[in-house]
């Protein structure tokens, strides 16, 4: 899911950039004091979570859960996640400095689309539907995640796009285990802590 | 999975370079991967390779980390940069299976090659030795929004926290038998051990919230500020700034590879 230094364009990687400086801009407007040690607290879940590989097929890999972030965080997603790739990029050296733009938006961003798109939804579910809507916010947002990335290779040169189609490929069993662990997580919050899927994503304090 | 106690280790450093203002050094590490990014001539690339690595060499480093560090991240690019001799069309240099492989290609997979390296290089002889509250104060000091930096902060704090919750959740795990697997049953238990932390993260991120508000808590982290740029602050600057024009003059010497 990393895109290094030096393989994009840059126009993409300045593109991406601006886009990333909005949208985290955006996202620190709508955390007030009171969600500050909550955001902090998310945002270090899905790092810690990055860190946890979980077998799939003959290999395994390390969760992304945006979807789930993006259910929890609404707009906040946009500096949580950026917060945890400038961590990764200097204390393990995964994914670059000038592409953290591009590497946000394209995990950042469809998680706000699935908090868009699910949080309604999932606000009204009620038993096998709640599985649902985190199965597809889960997966959904790592397909479109992985699109994204191919979108960025590609856009950077017609010789990336075997690679970038390789990238989506590759993908799509992390997109099916992501999905049942992103069911299983939401299913357990919304049964113990409902109040932390507020669908508005006003993030205040719920006491 | 995960070693140490602490997640965020810096890597271990006690060169000049330590004692260099951490404002400088980041400016100074994003000035450098910002020129290496948009070179086009491999010679700037390699002096850049060499210089990083020698200065990463002379910040006594932990060798096998770093060298870990620097080889993950070519594994993660290996299977592209093979790919691109056979994706670029242009002169053939040899066929295989029926695809031709162009000089061009090689020197793009060539380029990119040059250039990750030289920026995590770079990354981890300027950036690599700081602990992640001197890193926090160093943005705090380059103007980045103190939102921003006070998120950061809390993060680095809870990571740490996070982490241990993860430990005695998965300690839990274990003692019920449970052996991660690659079927259903795993990844259900893996996503309930996931809203679990969450949960647990969410009630003590209340509780901290309480007990920050009785401590007169008002949105933002008091930092001490950082002392002024001394001379060997304003040195390095002049080093890496001379390093840099170094690089350009290079770059417009020597002709693009591609």
């Amino acid at each position: 899911m990393h895109i290094v230094d030096g393989a994009l364009s840059s126009e993409v990687v300045v593109t991406g950039a601006v886009l990333a400086v909005a949208g985290i801009g955006y996202g620190l407007r709508k955390i007030d004091i009171d969600a500050m040690p909550r955001v902090a607290m998310m945002s270090a879940v899905f790092f810690v979570a990055s860190l946890l590989h979980v077998p799939v097929g003959p290999s395994s890999a390390h969760l992304i859960v945006n979807g789930l972030a993006g259910l929890m965080l609404g707009w906040a997603v946009f500096p949580a996640i950026f917060i945890g790739l400038l961590l990764q990029a200097v204390f393990f050296g995964f994914g670059g400095i000038t592409v953290l733009g591009v590497n946000t938006i394209n995990i950042a961003l469809p998680a706000v689309l699935m908090w868009w798109l699910v949080s309604p939804f999932l606000a009204r579910a009620e038993g096998k539907s709640i599985l649902l809507a985190g199965f597809v916010a889960g997966s959904g947002a790592i397909a479109l995640s992985s699109i994204m990335v191919g979108l960025s290779l590609a856009a950077s040169g017609q010789e990336f796009v075997p690679t970038a189609k390789l990238v989506v490929m590759s993908h799509i069993p992390v997109m099916v285990v992501e999905g049942i662990l992103t069911a299983a997580a939401v299913h357990l919050v919304k049964k113990v802590r409902p109040v932390m899927l507020a669908p508005a994503g006003s993030l205040r304090s719920v006491g | 999975m995960i070693g140490a106690t602490n997640v965020l280790v810096p890597l271990r450093s006690n060169s000049v370079l330590s004692r260099i203002d951490p404002r400088c050094r980041l400016l100074a590490a994003l000035a450098l991967i910002v020129t290496a990014v948009s070179f086009s001539s491999w010679q700037p690339l390699a002096m850049l390779v060499l210089v990083a690595a020698i200065i990463t060499g002379f910040a006594k480093p932990d060798w096998s980390r770093t060298l870990k560090m620097v080889l993950t991240m070519d594994g993660f690019i290996f299977v592209m940069l093979i790919m691109l001799p056979f994706t670029v069309s242009g002169d053939v240099i040899f066929t295989l299976w029926g695809f031709d492989a162009s000089y061009q290609g090689l020197f793009q997979a060539v380029l990119i090659a040059l250039k990750a390296n030289a920026a995590i290089l770079v990354l981890i002889a300027l950036v690599g030795g700081m602990d992640a509250i001197l890193l926090g104060r160093g943005l705090q000091g380059i103007y980045v929004p103190a939102k921003l930096v006070t998120l950061f902060m809390f993060t680095i704090r809870y990571i740490d926290l996070l982490r241990r919750e993860y430990l005695r959740l998965r300690v839990a795990m274990r003692a019920r038998a449970f052996v991660a697997r690659n079927n259903r049953h795993s990844w259900r238990s893996f996503g309930y051990l996931l809203g679990m932390l969450l949960v647990r993260g969410h009630d003590r991120s209340e509780r901290i919230l309480w007990a920050m508000k009785c401590r007169a808590y008002h949105g933002h982290m008091h930092f001490g500020s950082l002392p002024r740029l001394s001379t060997q602050d304003y040195l390095f600057a002049t080093a890496v700034i001379l390093f840099i024009g170094t690089l350009i003059g290079l770059e417009v010497a020597c002709p693009a590879l591609i």
